[in-house]
C-alpha cells in the first residue's frame, strides 16, 4: 500500500494565495496536467462501473453456466473474461464487485477526513495542552497496526456485521484518520500566524469563524489530497481483509473473487482470467487517485511541478525558481487564457536567476 | 534533554496504551461475537479447562469487576505471559519469540535497502528535474498505490513462478532433499537469502516511491535556499553541492519514516502470507484461520511494539543528524 509523502512545509506566502480572489478563480488553478488528466478519467470511468456495472452485467454473480463441470472456461465469446471454477462468469462479477468495495473506501474517506479535520485543526489552533493531548493521541493511532487491529476486530464479527458496507468504512476510518490530522495540524499552526488570520482577530472575528471561513479554504488542497490518501488506504484496507478471508460479504467483491482464485489456486493453476481482471481493478482505482494526488501536491506547491509538465522547455536548474502565474497580477485570467495557446499549463517565470544557472 | 525526555514518555504512553486497547479490544466487540468464538474453539483440540480459562480471560460471566480483570492482566503481562495458543496448545511467546527474527529481517532489510536507493533516486531525480527520470515518476506510484497482496502476487508469479529466479515459498528450503541445520553456516544463510529476495523485493519496491518522491520534492524545496546557492558560487564541485542540499533534504525525510512505518509493517505482514514466509504475518494468518485469538492478539501486541521501536530508532537517528534538535534542551 501507499507510503504517504508528507510534501507540505510550513506555508510560504507565495503558495498560499489570498482567500477571497481565490474563490473566483478556483476553477483555473487546478492544473489539468496529463497525470490528473488520466487520472480523472480512470476514477470517472470506475465510478460509472460501481453506479451502473451490475445493472449492465449479462449476469447475476451467482449465477452459474452450468454445475456439473470444474474446469474454469478461459475468455471466449460467450464469456467475455471467462469462468471460474464454480462456472461463475467472471466478467459479470468484476461489474458488480466494484460497487462495495468503493463505497467503503469512499464511506471511510468521508469519515476518516472528518474525524482529521476536527482533531487536526483543533490541536493546531488552539494550542497549549489541547494540542499536547490530541498530538498525543494521533501519534498513537499512527503507531498501532491498522490492518492487525481490524483483523483482530473483525475475525470473530459474525457474517451479518462484516456484510454492512457503512459500518466497515467506518471502523476502517477509525485507523487511517491520524496521518491527515498530524498533516493538517502541521499546516493550521503555520497558516495561525499569517497576517490575514492575524486580523480576522484583531478585528474581532470569533474563533469557530475564523476557523471555518479564514483557515478552512486553505487547507482545501491537503484536505483534498488526505481524502485520496485515505481512499487508497480503505481500498487496499477493504480489498486485504476480503481477500484474506477475515470478511466474507455475501455479494461477490473484487476482494473475494481474489480470495476464491487463491483458494482454489488458479494463479498455479495458470488460470490468469480469474484473478488479473479483480486486481486489475484494484490497480488501476489506486494508480488512478495516486496520480490525481500528484495534481494536488503541485497545487500546493507549485515547485513540485515536473519539468515535463511545460512545454516551454525551461529547464530547471539551480538557482532558477519556477513560480506559477496563474495568480493573475491583476488581469482577468480567463480572457488571458483563452488566448495562450496551452491554456491549462501555467507558465513558470524565471524569478531568481542570478547566480549560478547555467 | 528535555525534548528526549518527552519523546521517551511518549512511547511509555503509547506502549501503555497499546497494551490498554489490547485489552479492551475483545471487551468492545458485540457480546455474541465472542461467544460464537470459542464455540468455534470448541471442536478443535482444547480441554474445558482452557475453554473456562479463556472465557474468564475475555471477561465472559465472569464475577470479577473490570478492573481486577485489567489488573491480573496487566500482571501476566509484566511476567511475559501472553496466554496459550488455542491451536497449537504451546504459550503465545514462544511462538513470538520463533517468529519476530524473520519478520524484523525482512522489514529491516528491505527498509533498508528502500532508503538507499530510494534517496539516491530521489537526489538525482530531485536534482536533474528536466530529467528522464522525473517523467517516469508516476510509474513510480503504481508500487504505492496497489495493495501489497497484490504487488506480492505479482512478483510471485512472474520472479517465482515463470521465470523460476528465486524460490517463492518458506523463508528457507524444506523440501524433501534439503539436509539444512538451523544457525549460522553457509547453506542455511545462502538459502534464507534465497527465500528472502522476493519477498524483500515486495516490501522495498512498495515503500521506495515514498522516499523516491519525499526525497525529490524536498531536494527541490532546499535548493531554493541561499545556502545551496552560495555553496555553488564558491565554486564548489557539483557533487559537493548536491551533498549540502542532500543533507537538509533528508532530515524531514526521517521524520515523515515514522509516519510510513506502521503501513511499511502490516504490508510486510501482508507479503508473508503470500509467500508462506514464516514470520508473525504469516503466523497471523494462521490464527485467523483457526480462530486462535490469544495468538492473534499477542501477535497485534508484539507488531505495535516492533513499530514503536522503529520509531524511537527514527528519532534517535534525527538527533544524531539534527544539531537543532539537540540544542532545543
Amino acid at each position: 500500500m501507499a507510503v504517504p509523502t508528507e510534501t507540505t512545509g510550513p506555508a510560504t506566502p507565495g503558495t498560499t494565495p489570498a482567500v477571497k480572489p481565490a474563490r473566483l478563480r478556483r476553477g483555473s488553478r487546478i492544473p489539468l496536467t496529463p497525470k490528473v488528466l488520466v487520472g480523472a478519467v480512470i476514477l470517472i470511468f470506475f465510478a460509472l462501473v460501481a453506479i451502473f456495472g451490475p445493472m449492465v452485467a449479462p449476469h447475476s454473480p451467482d449465477w452459474q453456466a452450468n454445475s456439473t463441470s470444474s474446469t474454469p472456461l478461459p475468455p471466449s465469446g460467450k464469456f467475455l473474461l471467462g469462468t471460474d471454477q464454480q462456472q461463475h462468469d467472471i466478467f459479470s462479477q468484476v461489474l458488480a464487485g466494484g460497487r462495495d468495495t468503493l463505497l467503503i473506501a469512499f464511506v471511510a474517506g468521508l469519515i476518516a477526513t472528518c474525524l482529521s479535520v476536527l482533531i487536526g485543526v483543533t490541536a493546531g489552533y488552539v494550542g497549549g495542552w489541547v494540542d499536547e493531548v490530541l498530538s498525543i493521541l494521533s501519534n498513537i493511532f499512527l503507531a498501532l497496526p491498522g490492518l492487525l487491529i481490524l483483523m483482530v476486530v473483525m475475525t470473530p464479527l459474525p457474517p451479518a456485521d462484516t456484510d454492512n458496507p457503512l459500518l466497515i468504512g467506518a471502523v476502517i476510518a477509525l485507523t487511517a484518520w491520524a496521518w491527515g490530522a498530524r498533516v493538517l495540524r502541521a499546516q493550521t499552526l503555520a497558516l495561525r500566524n499569517q497576517d490575514y488570520v492575524e486580523s480576522a482577530r484583531v478585528i474581532g472575528e470569533r474563533k469557530p469563524r475564523i476557523i471555518v471561513f479564514e483557515i478552512l479554504p486553505n487547507l482545501l488542497p491537503i484536505l483534498a489530497s488526505s481524502f485520496i490518501f485515505t481512499v487508497i488506504y480503505g481500498i487496499g484496507t477493504y480489498v486485504s481483509l476480503s481477500w484474506l478471508g477475515v470478511i466474507s460479504p455475501a455479494t461477490s467483491t473484487w476482494g473475494t473473487m481474489l480470495n476464491t482464485a487463491q483458494q482454489d489456486s488458479a494463479m498455479l493453476g495458470g488460470y490468469w482470467w480469474w484473478y488479473v481482471p479483480p486486481a486489475l481493478c484494484v490497480a488501476l482505482v489506486g494508480i488512478a487517485l495516486a496520480l490525481l494526488n500528484f495534481g494536488i501536491d503541485e497545487i500546493i506547491n507549485p515547485r513540485l511541478r515536473s519539468a515535463r509538465d511545460n512545454r516551454k522547455g525551461v529547464r530547471y536548474t539551480l538557482g532558477l525558481t519556477p513560480v506559477l502565474r496563474t495568480a493573475g497580477n491583476g488581469s482577468p485570467p480567463r480572457s488571458h487564457r483563452a488566448t495562450a495557446g496551452s491554456a491549462d499549463l501555467p507558465t513558470p517565470v524565471a524569478a531568481a536567476s542570478e547566480g549560478k544557472s547555467k | 534533554m528535555t525534548t528526549i525526555l518527552r519523546r521517551l514518555g511518549f512511547y511509555v504512553l503509547a506502549a501503555f496504551a497499546a497494551v490498554t486497547l489490547n485489552f479492551f479490544l475483545p471487551r468492545m466487540l458485540p457480546g455474541n461475537a465472542l461467544q460464537a468464538l470459542l464455540a468455534k474453539m470448541q471442536t478443535t483440540t482444547i480441554t474445558p479447562q482452557q475453554l473456562q480459562a479463556l472465557a474468564d480471560q475475555y471477561g465472559l460471566n465472569s464475577k470479577q469487576s473490570t478492573f481486577s480483570q485489567y489488573m491480573t492482566y496487566l500482571g501476566h503481562l509484566f511476567q511475559g505471559d501472553l496466554g496459550h495458543s488455542t491451536s497449537k496448545s504451546v504459550a503465545v511467546t514462544q511462538i513470538l519469540s520463533k517468529d519476530l527474527p524473520w519478520t524484523i529481517g525482512l522489514v529491516g532489510s528491505a527498509t533498508i535497502v528502500a532508503f538507499v536507493i530510494g534517496t539516491l533516486l530521489g537526489i538525482v531525480v530531485g536534482w536533474r528535474r528536466s530529467g528522464l527520470l522525473d517523467a517516469l515518476l508516476p510509474a513510480a506510484t503504481f508500487f504505492q498505490a496497489v495493495p501489497y497482496f497484490i504487488l506480492a502476487s505479482l512478483l510471485l508469479i512472474t520472479g517465482g513462478f515463470y521465470w523460476k529466479l528465486f524460490p517463492y515459498a518458506n523463508g528457507y528450503d524444506t523440501g524433501r532433499n534439503s539436509n539444512l541445520t538451523q544457525g549460522w553456516n553457509g547453506p542455511f544463510v545462502t538459502s534464507v537469502v534465497e527465500h528472502g529476495v522476493l519477498p524483500a523485493a515486495t516490501v522495498a519496491l512498495a515503500s521506495i516511491a515514498g522516499w523516491i518522491i519525499g526525497m525529490r520534492n524536498m531536494m527541490i524545496t532546499t535548493m531554493d535556499e541561499d545556502y545551496v546557492l552560495v555553496a555553488a558560487a564558491k565554486g564548489l564541485p557539483r557533487w559537493k553541492v548536491i551533498a549540502v542540499a542532500a543533507r537538509n533534504a533528508i532530515l524531514p525525510t526521517i521524520s515523515n519514516f515514522a509516519l510510513s512505518i506502521s503501513l511499511v509493517v502490516t504490508g510486510s505482514i501482508v507479503t508473508e502470507i503470500v509467500f508462506s514466509y514464516p514470520g508473525i504475518g504469516y503466523q497471523v494468518y494462521l490464527a485467523v484461520l483457526d480462530a486462535d485469538y490469544p495468538l492473534m492478539q499477542g501477535i497485534l501486541l508484539v507488531v505495535t511494539f516492533t513499530v514503536l521501536g522503529a520509531n524511537l530508532l527514527a528519532d534517535i537517528a534525527y538527533v544524531i543528524l539534527d544539531p537543532r534538535a539537540r540544542k532545543e534542551a
